[in-house]
């Protein structure tokens, strides 16, 4: 039975008591508790059922390498599932549910499982579920989906919040125990920029627990004169509850901040970017593989003595130690000095223990020798253990009563930090541990260690504080700092006899026995697994963490590992390090998806470009269409009509009378130099350099290999000045192309480029109307005469300082006024005002799209994807034939380029009157050599014309120009077909009178 | 004329930091050679300060000149003054390869006002922003969230993030969100 005790229990308030809920039940915990100590103290042993077998569970770790102790907490909004018991902190009205059994914790049907667990063995599903092959799809794959996973992912949006924040160090410690907070003080004390991290609540790691001093007081004092001392230097930056998640090239270090309970945000990923990490993560202690260490109330001997003594749980009232090592023997000695009874330590090793052994026997402690627990015995519980001898097969000799277990295989140093990065471990027999390799560091930019290890071996604290003092030193080397001459705390040393290397208790225990010696708790993976492995011919260790789940669980392997790949080891006949270890990846814990989110959620999940218009459109009836980041107005909806009526309108509306829209999102480049001409003549395919002044010219661009990518309107502002107008998506992707060539190709030309795209609101008002609007406005000349088709006027409109182009993508008479952008809403009011008279209307792009498309004009992204030449849309006339350079002429001269049977641009005419659908491809006769039906065009934009009353379209199709009435068909998605006949592009107005009047 | 209309319309926000876009400010971008003594003398006396260093911004009363580049400075000038200081900049350098233009309204600004301004901006920016490195005085064009912005203080506890204007809403949210949460140690 588990229970609160008095008077223990440093990390506990007992003056503030917290009440929180366990599957519906109201449960009492204090400030300072963890869930797991919480529930402890209430004696709920049994916690959870395993993965596979559905095994009753109960904790068996204090810290994040915790197996079991995952639970649904909160819910709705702040439902969180998979949460380690032994790292959440216990607060007032938390709500949590066990996970993975039906229909309860006590009863779970599951179970069944473990009874066929014969036939369940290692690569069970891969054995069972291959034949016959359609079931795969059908059958299993759904019902092995059903039971997968541990916990329920959330439904609701997340009620939290998030968020990221950078920093830059010179040193980051990772870890707040004796060997971290030493090396952060020496480092920040010799000038060093320090921040630490320790991933639990509190400072001082083990040494509270397991030290009797240092300097020769208690070693809470001393950790907490040295928090005080860290965190009063202006230079040090010290963070509790973050945890380092990894470390990757370049000294950057991702760590999670768990901040208190308020309005802010729950988590907080802090981005470092360090020139030297120290990492100071101490060691997990490993289980002991003997039948029924799964059993709740089998526990690790170091978290036995954590629950008694920083939160004052007794796990059991009689504790039987089971140890390879001397570390184990504190665990008795902690208990015996809170009132309660160890009836054994059962230690393999023949020799015993050093003058902790001593101690024991001193208080009377019975030490049994070479000896192993055979089995445990208990159903949901430890009832009692047989003991034998180690060296044996497993007789039973004794059996003790007791309802707690406290074992200890040994201690591995978390070597994860150290290998994220490239650092390589040695295997150190004496210490039955792996441990850094000094010879081969992870290393930075410059080729130079950059991550140092401090106290990452199994050694005693006086040499772990050593090793920190050492790699703090060579930390401030590296920096090119002098160190400072802080010294190390004094230590009460310790005889101790070395850690034993047993991987299962006993050494010869038979198959019975090993298929109930668990690995990894949570995956269900046994000794009899992994060895059934290496017999079926698994020789890697990665082949066979994948084969059997080894360390696949959610605490990824930081238990099981170790004795994992012993065992493999051992039934290969190969020594451990042979063996290796699987890789070390990031993250070290499991991380929140929010974290890695930040604050890139809901109206920040993307930024969204505004132009100067947004806020009217969005008064207006607005139906928004993203493009790129920009928002643009699609169309403005009027009373109940419906996005059609309201695109058909805004389209009749323009056509006869008059119509505005916001272009501001178009890109604005401004050229100007002496050589502007020439770099243009250069970029653009066609001529600019011979462009006057006052004028306008449709350009296009193309890339190297000669395929169309931006086009738009260039003016000539100035001899050595113009303006180059982009696509909306193209504004950045053309300043920087144009930036990279005269960068690094012409540098020689003097021309300079600036993106004044956000400068201007940019207002297109089109329409026979239009004049009469600007007219009315005042202020400028507009008349044909003054302001000619292609051609651009500066001057003061309705006393706004305006830049008018005569351009038109309608084939209406259109101007476009160009205004700074903080004047942009002024402009278009006024326009708005000026145009009731004639029944002006905003417009979005779709009808922007429907009439360029009935004037035949091309649309980038539309027309183009990338593998389309201007010359397979007729744009001929735009190549210029004098220059004896532009970018992509050598690419169009290549003989794919030239060939006579590329998809050129058509217009298409549906039989019936139809909509052609989008993307539709034309099929011609035969097959190709895969035995599809041959393809001979597709469509490329297909609108219904409000003005021609009829579908209308574009495409590319082989010979197409040459084919002129032509009917191709396009089959539908469910068979039918559509048929069209091939027609002039240009649907309206083809002698283009309307736009030059 | 009407009055101009900011990409914010001024708003403000309050939390670990003030938060205000700033008034209508006049913006120039000049591209030249930036080691040519003329330019140098006729930016020096617009501004009335010295040219900038690398990575500096030289700040006057009213104006000031922004290192954007090894050939590109940004000018500030008061509003009402910018077509005078544009007018008076292209004369002077009329013989010259250089590019001028009145960029004002390309671009927000928004400044921070209090002790927590490195904060805030830690919680955006991957650029260093310990004091060392990033003093007052200092131009730092970097990232804010997912878009470019810039940045500056004018001294410990007044800074200011200049943005484009399209992305200035998304910017404001971004600074008051990261204001509203706790401080970074």
């Amino acid at each position: 039975m588990s229970a609160r005790l008095d008077a223990i229990g440093h990390r506990i308030d007992r003056s503030k008591p917290l009440y929180f809920s366990f599957n519906g039940k109201r449960l009492k915990g204090y400030e300072g508790d963890t869930l797991a100590s919480a529930l402890l103290a209430n004696d709920q042993m049994l916690v959870g059922r395993s993965f596979k077998y559905h095994r009753p569970r109960g904790i068996v770790t204090s810290g994040p390498e915790e197996p079991n102790a995952l639970f649904n907490l909160g819910e709705g909004g702040t439902f969180e599932p998979n949460a380690r018991a032994t790292t959440v902190r216990l607060s007032e009205g938390l709500a949590v549910r066990s996970q993975n059994h039906w229909p309860s914790l006590e009863f779970d049907v599951g179970a069944i499982n473990a009874r066929l667990s014969r036939f369940l063995p290692a690569g069970f599903y891969y054995k069972m579920f291959i034949h016959p092959r359609p079931f795969w799809k059908h059958i299993y794959e759904p019902f092995i989906r059903q039971s997968a996973g541990l916990g329920k992912a959330p439904v609701d949006r997340d009620a939290d919040r998030y968020e990221h924040a950078y920093a830059h160090t010179d040193v980051l410690v990772v870890g707040g125990g004796i060997a971290g907070l030493h090396a952060a003080r020496l480092a920040a004390s010799a000038g060093a920029d320090v921040m630490l991290v320790e991933q639990s609540n509190d400072l001082g790691g083990r040494s509270i627990v397991d030290l009797a001093s240092l300097d020769g007081n208690a070693p809470g004092d001393w950790v907490a004169e040295t928090a005080r001392a860290l965190t009063s230097m202006p230079n040090v930056t010290v963070k509790t509850a973050t945890v380092a998640s990894g470390i990757y090239d370049h000294g950057y270090v991702l760590a999670e901040e768990t901040l208190p309970a308020s309005n802010g945000p729950r988590h907080r990923l802090l981005r470092v970017r360090t020139k030297s990490a120290i990492v100071a993560t101490g060691a997990i202690e490993r289980p002991l593989s003997f039948a029924g260490n799964d059993l709740p109330g089998v526990m690790l001997a170091s978290a036995v003595r954590d629950y008694l003594l920083d939160y004052g749980v007794s796990v059991g009232d009689r504790t039987v130690i089971v140890a390879n090592n001397d570390d184990a023997y504190r665990t008795a000695l902690a208990l015996i000095d809170a009132g309660l009874s160890v009836p054994a330590i059962i230690d393999a090793r023949s020799d015993g223990a050093g003058s902790l052994g001593d101690e024991a026997r001193a208080r009377g402690i019975r030490i049994e020798t070479g000896s192993a627990i055979a089995k445990v015995k208990g159903t949901k519980r430890v009832e009692s253990v047989s003991i034998c001898h180690q060296a044996g097969e497993g007789a039973v000799i004794d059996d003790i009563s007791c309802d707690c277990v406290a074992m200890s295989g040994g201690w591995s140093p978390a070597v994860h930090l150290w290998s994220h990065c490239g650092g390589k471990l040695l295997w150190n027999d004496g210490a039955v541990a792996f441990e850094p390799g000094p010879s081969r560091p992870p290393t930075g930019a410059n080729g130079t260690q950059n991550v140092f290890a401090a106290g990452l071996s199994v050694a005693s604290p006086a040499d772990c504080l050593t090793s920190a003092h050492d790699a703090a030193l060579a930390a401030c080397k590296a920096l090119n700092i002098d160190p400072s001459s802080v010294s190390a705390p004094s230590v009460e040393a310790e005889t101790t006899q070395p850690t034993s290397a047993v991987w299962t208790m006993p050494h010869g225990a038979g198959p019975d026995l090993r298929e109930k010696m668990w690995l990894d708790f949570q995956n269900d993976v046994k000794v009899s697994d992994v060895q059934l492995a290496a017999q079926e011919g698994f020789e890697s260790v990665e082949h066979v963490k994948r084969y059997t789940t080894l360390g696949m669980a959610t605490d990824q392997g930081k238990l099981s590992n170790i004795n994992g790949l012993a065992i493999l080891s051992k039934e290969l006949d190969k020594p451990i390090p042979d063996v290796g270890t699987t890789t070390f990846r990031p993250p070290y814990q499991p991380l929140t998806m929010g974290s890695i989110g930040g604050e890139a959620r809901a109206h920040l999940f993307q930024p969204i470009r505004h132009t100067p218009l947004h806020g009217w459109h969005d008064e207006n009836g607005v139906m928004w269409e993203p493009v790129g980041h920009w928002r643009r107005p699609y169309a403005f909806l009027q009373n109940a009509e419906t996005v059609e009526e309201a695109v058909a309108r805004e389209v009749r509306t323009v056509r006869s009378s008059v119509g505005l829209l916001d272009a501001s999102t178009l890109g604005k480049l401004i050229v100007k130099g002496p050589d502007a001409g020439k770099f243009l003549d250069l970029i653009y395919t066609n001529m600019m350099s011979t462009l006057k002044v006052g004028r306008c010219r449709y350009g296009l661009m193309c890339s190297e290999n000669g395929f169309l990518m931006d086009d738009g309107v260039v003016a000539r502002l100035a001899e050595d000045t113009f303006l180059c107008h982009t696509t909306s998506g193209g504004a950045d992707r053309i300043h920087a192309h144009l930036e990279e060539w005269l960068q690094t190709e012409w540098w020689d030309l003097k021309a300079w480029v600036l993106n004044a795209t956000e400068q201007y609101a940019q207002i297109a008002v089109v329409g026979p109307k239009a004049r009469k609007v600007l007219e009315a406005l005042g202020g400028l000349d507009v008349s044909r005469e003054a302001l000619p088709f292609m051609g651009w006027v500066e001057g003061s409109l309705a006393g706004l300082p305006v830049r008018i182009f005569r351009i038109s993508f309608s084939g209406e008479l259109s101007y476009e006024i160009a205004v700074p952008a903080n004047l942009g809403h002024a402009l278009w009011s006024r326009l708005m005002d000026a145009g009731q008279a004639h029944g002006i209307s905003p417009y979005g792009t779709e009808a922007l799209h429907i009439m360029r498309a009935e004037k035949g004009f091309i649309m980038i992204g539309d027309e183009t994807d990338g593998t389309v030449t201007p010359q397979d849309l007729g744009l001929h006339w735009a190549i210029s034939k004098k220059k004896e350079d532009f970018i992509g002429k050598r690419g169009q001269m290549r003989s794919h380029m030239m060939a006579e049977d590329r998809w050129r641009l058509v217009g298409l005419e549906t039989v019936d009157g139809s909509v052609l659908p989008d993307g539709a491809y034309a099929t011609g006769a035969g097959q190709t050599e895969n035995g599809q039906r041959k393809m001979i065009g597709r469509v490329t934009s297909t609108y219904l014309s409000p003005t021609l009353e009829r579908g209308i379209a574009m495409g590319l199709v082989e010979h197409g120009p040459e084919r002129m009435g032509e009917i191709l068909e396009f089959p539908k998605i469910g068979g039918e077909s559509v048929r069209a006949k091939i027609v002039d592009p240009v649907f309206y107005d083809p002698e283009g009178k309307r736009q030059d009047v | 004329m009407s009055d101009p209309q900011t990409a914010l319309g001024g708003q403000t926000a309050s939390g670990l930091v003030e938060l205000s876009e700033a008034t209508p400010r006049g913006m120039i971008s000049l591209r030249g050679d930036l080691n040519d003594a003329t330019l140098k003398s006729s930016v020096e006396k617009l501004t009335g300060t010295e040219f900038p260093g690398i990575g500096q911004v030289s700040a006057g009363q009213q104006s000031a000149a922004c290192w954007m580049s090894p050939d590109e400075l940004m000018i500030f000038v008061s509003h009402q003054e910018r077509y005078e200081a544009l007018t008076a900049l292209r004369d002077t350098l009329t013989n010259q390869h250089v590019l001028i233009e009145d960029m004002s309204d390309a671009r927000a600004i928004i400044c921070l006002k209090g002790d927590l301004c490195r904060d805030v901006l830690g919680k955006l920016t991957p650029a260093d922003l310990r004091a060392s490195i990033l003093p007052p005085g200092r131009l730092r064009r970097t990232r804010l969230g997912q878009v470019p912005a810039a940045f500056w203080f004018r001294d410990e506890t007044k800074a200011e993030v200049l943005c484009f204007r399209s992305v200035a809403k998304y910017v404001f949210d971004l600074l008051e969100m990261a204001s509203s949460g706790p401080p970074l140690r």
